[in-house]
């Protein structure tokens, strides 16, 4: 036993005299958190949109106060011929153009029918997708409130509700996946550089030739990075209530078993990548490549698994990742607890079982 | 027997690293292996404390078997590998405390041992092992493989890229250490620092050479070998070996090293040659044999 605290109490010293390791460990949980939560989101807001007005009627202004006035766009500027159109798209800044067809006030109350085109730039689809669906969302309205004192029968009116996330904030879907994220890349990448950094110095050479034991080795490695970890999660966590007040529904209690487990899993991936790999170099691309990139890419945390080609459906199940993001957004958004998330949890454990069976077996006690 | 080897072959891929090795080192014994770089002394230690597993043969360290009883081997030798192996970023105190921790002692318990070397490198024990020099981290190495008091100690070249000073104090160290009893297998490119062995080894290529007491080694060499000098040393070995008797020529110093084929040879024959060759101030006399000279022959 003091071996083994002699052997947490050196990893403490490595950890806290590398700067460079100091920085990914604390540095980048927040500015991750920071980034994704401010920077990058899927909302729209104040989109640039352009108006060409064929009829200039009193119900074409109507409608144009109503999309100005809301705080999804901007009417950055009134055009009058199409060809206008294709000018105004080449310059970059207008996303989408409201043409409204000649004589659309008088054809409305004329023959209750009237034409609008809504063109968008779709250079980027998810924008345009959003910008046309929010524009025909206002137009649903007000023909609503144009339509309020006829009574019409047989009308269906679907009256969508958006649960869990209804102002559909895309930092809700952020946190949970930052989160994955960085514990994974804490916790695996810093252990298996730090194992490595031993093969690679030659003082593995010593810790070989003594009674410390291969358990006590491994162990003592992960140790740190498990308190490092916990650490990191509770900042996440906190940063995500009280900055983005992201709502925590369900157990905090439970949230902070789960966040263990996948810490655990992860620390377990990061052995079996140091015994595995030679040098800190190859330890840090094995898991970039072999952990960031399907973490980012086929957890779920970005693109909806659902949507992909069924064999990277497949190959999304033995992400850890996949299954940990469905956890916690179990639990903060969805409020749901052990009940309902037995199956996910219970694969995590296998997953780490199978890690650190796998790394005790191919932990070498030569060099050799 | 302290140590012992029997037959040890090792080979990686192609390359034939050590081929059919027997030596045995007596407990007590201060013990050099002395070879050119890549002649297998690395993979030697790293077979006698348990890192690599020999192809054929076995080995007993401290009475314990190589590979059935690496556990135990790993509790009783101290190892120093060649390549500089401690904790850069831990200063000489944390070092030494932490190798201690792992071992299962305290630096109080055993300071006695280490107390000469330590003293030395007291004075910076607040600074990080990766700023010490060449010297001070040997002499920090030295005293973290000693801490736990091994039966056995493996010095893997110690002393290479040592200022002549330090080495000095290294080996006096050594001598010091083996007078309490530890028994201590060494190995060096340095000739010189074979003489400071018990009993050596010369290897090469794998293979031993010779081995004896350094004195017998020396003794034994079968040539009368003089030291050679004129005022341009490299004209003169190049004048030495285009001699048709010369046997061996190796610069030595300031010195050439020569030795000739004939039984009845007189020095003077060759001043007359090298004077023939535009040699100035030409100077022969007998000369001993050093441990280089035996190993040049016979790696001849």
């Amino acid at each position: 036993m003091k071996r083994f605290i002699g052997f947490i109490k050196k990893e403490f010293y490595h950890i806290f005299r590398d700067k460079r390791s100091l920085f990914i460990l604390f540095g980048m949980p927040i500015a991750q958190i920071m980034l994704f939560g401010f920077a990058i989101t899927n909302e729209i807001n104040n989109v640039d949109i352009a108006v060409l007005d064929h009829s200039k009627g009193a119900t074409t202004t109507e409608i144009i106060n109503k999309i100005s006035a809301s705080k999804y766009f901007s009417i950055s500027q009134f055009i009058n011929k199409e060809s206008d159109i294709e000018t105004i798209f080449k310059k970059g800044k207008v996303k989408a153009v409201l043409n409204f067809e000649k004589g659309f006030s008088k054809n409305l109350i004329k023959d209750h029918k009237a034409t609008i085109q809504i063109i968008t730039d779709a250079t980027d689809p998810n924008t345009a997708n959003t910008v046309s669906n929010y524009v025909n969302a206002i137009l649903q309205q007000y023909q609503k409130e144009l339509n309020k004192d006829i009574a019409i029968t047989y009308q269906i009116v679907p009256q969508t509700r958006m649960v869990y996330n209804p102002e559909l904030k895309s930092v809700y879907m952020f946190v949970p996946g930052v989160m994955t994220i960085i514990l994974m890349l804490v916790s695996a990448m810093m252990t298996s550089i730090s194992i490595t950094r031993e093969k690679e110095l030659g003082t593995m050479e010593i810790l070989l030739v003594s009674p410390i034991k291969p358990i006590q080795v491994i162990v003592g490695k992960v140790f740190p990075y498990i308190f490092l970890s916990i650490i990191n999660a509770t900042v996440i966590v906190l940063l995500s209530i009280f900055i983005f007040k992201m709502p925590v529904q369900g157990s905090l209690i439970l949230l902070g078993f789960e966040s263990v487990l996948f810490i655990i899993t992860a620390l377990a991936l990061g052995i079996l990548i140091s015994t595995i790999s030679a040098t800190q170099q190859t330890a840090m691309m094995i898991s970039l490549m072999g952990l960031m990139l399907p973490v980012i890419l086929l957890s779920g945390f970005i693109f909806p698994i659902s949507s992909m080609p069924l064999p990277l459906q497949i190959i999304s199940n033995i992400i850890p990742a996949k299954w940990f993001i469905i956890i916690i957004k179990g639990i903060m958004l969805k409020g749901v607890g052990l009940q309902y998330l037995w199956k996910e949890t219970l694969i995590l454990i296998g997953m780490t079982i199978f890690y650190i069976g796998l790394s005790v077996k191919k932990y070498k006690i030569r060099l050799e | 027997m302290s140590i012992t080897v029997s037959n040890i072959s090792k080979s990686y891929k192609s390359v034939k690293a050590l081929e059919n090795i027997s030596f045995n080192v007596k407990e007590g014994e201060l013990f050099g292996l002395i070879g050119p770089d890549g002649a297998g002394k690395t993979t030697l230690f790293r077979i006698l404390t348990t890192l690599l597993i020999a192809n054929e043969g076995t080995a007993t360290v401290a009475d314990f078997d190589v590979v059935l009883d690496y556990k135990k081997i790993r509790n009783n030798v101290g190892y120093m590998p060649g390549k500089f192996s401690l904790y850069q970023d831990l200063t000489v105190e944390e070092n030494l405390n932490f190798f201690a921790t792992i071992f299962g002692t305290t630096i109080e318990e055993n300071y006695d041992l280490i107390k000469e070397i330590y003293v030395q490198i007291e004075p910076f024990k607040d600074r990080r092992a990766g700023k010490l020099s060449g010297g001070m981290k040997q002499k920090l190495a030295l005293c973290c493989a000693l801490i736990h008091k091994p039966k056995v100690l493996f010095l893997d070249e110690p002393t290479t890229g040592v200022d002549p000073v330090s080495r000095k104090e290294f080996w006096d160290m050594l001598k010091r250490l083996q007078q309490k009893g530890i028994t201590i297998l060494v190995s060096t490119p340095y000739m010189d620092e074979a003489a400071l062995c018990d009993r050596i080894a010369l290897i090469q290529d794998g293979k031993i050479l010779q081995i004896d007491t350094p004195q017998a080694i020396v003794k034994h060499y079968p040539k009368k070998i003089y030291n050679v000098r004129a005022d341009n040393t490299y004209q003169l070995i190049k004048s030495l070996k285009t001699y048709e008797y010369n046997h061996s020529v190796y610069p030595f110093g300031e010195f050439v090293h020569y030795t000739d084929r004939r039984a009845d040879f007189n020095p003077k024959d060759l001043i007359q040659f090298l004077e023939s060759n535009n040699l100035s101030n030409v100077e022969i006399e007998k000369t001993v044999a050093t441990i280089e000279d035996t190993f040049m022959e016979l790696a001849k």
